[in-house]
């Protein structure tokens, strides 16, 4: 899993018939610091995160296992919300 | 197998099915040397590791859930299988 911030909204009307009823969002991948890593995803969402909120999403197939239908196509789903973060300071 | 060490740990109330009492650990993959390398992830915690413990990580969903014994439905894809005592080159 990695850490991400959700930054939008995405609104589709046409899409495959197995995304319907889902939540799109926009995340930005953040590292420990929450510095930004590379480019925002379109993610799904079942847990009914919004904007602002620092979460945790799953990459690669396993996320369509969040959807009813196990087999599903979708490759990245939002797993949680954090609360709090605790690093412990590596210098 | 991914070689890494924890260095922090995340709490969260809201959460996908199966993750409830599941604890979530901050991991950064280190080399053999134990040099940082390469982008941190998390990661659910099966051995009771804590922060400062070099581990070893499963990246696949099956084994994953086979070791927390999840069922099929839970999205889980990194856990925790062990921690490291010693690495010798």
């Amino acid at each position: 899993m990695k850490l991400g911030k959700v930054i939008g909204r995405v609104v589709s009307t046409q899409k495959v018939e197995s995304f319907e009823g889902l939540k799109l969002l926009l995340v930005q991948q953040v590292d420990e610091n929450l510095d930004i890593v590379g480019d925002p995803i379109v993610v799904v969402d079942t847990i009914q995160a919004g904007v602002g909120n620092l979460i945790y999403y799953e990459t690669s197939k396993e996320a369509g296992r969040v959807l009813e239908t196990i087999m599903n196509p979708c490759d990245a789903a939002i797993m949680g919300i954090v609360d709090e973060l605790f690093v412990k300071d590596q210098k | 197998m991914i070689l890494g060490k924890v260095i922090g740990n995340v709490v969260s109330t809201i959460m996908a099915p199966g993750y409830e009492s599941k604890k979530l650990l901050l991991i950064q993959p280190i080399d053999p040397g134990g040099k940082p390398k390469g982008k941190s992830f998390l990661a659910i915690d099966a051995v009771q590791a804590g922060v400062g413990d070099i581990v070893i990580t499963l990246d696949e969903g099956n084994s994953a859930r086979a070791i927390l014994n999840e069922p099929n439905s839970m999205t889980v894809k990194l856990v925790v299988a062990g921690i490291v005592d010693e690495v010798s080159l």
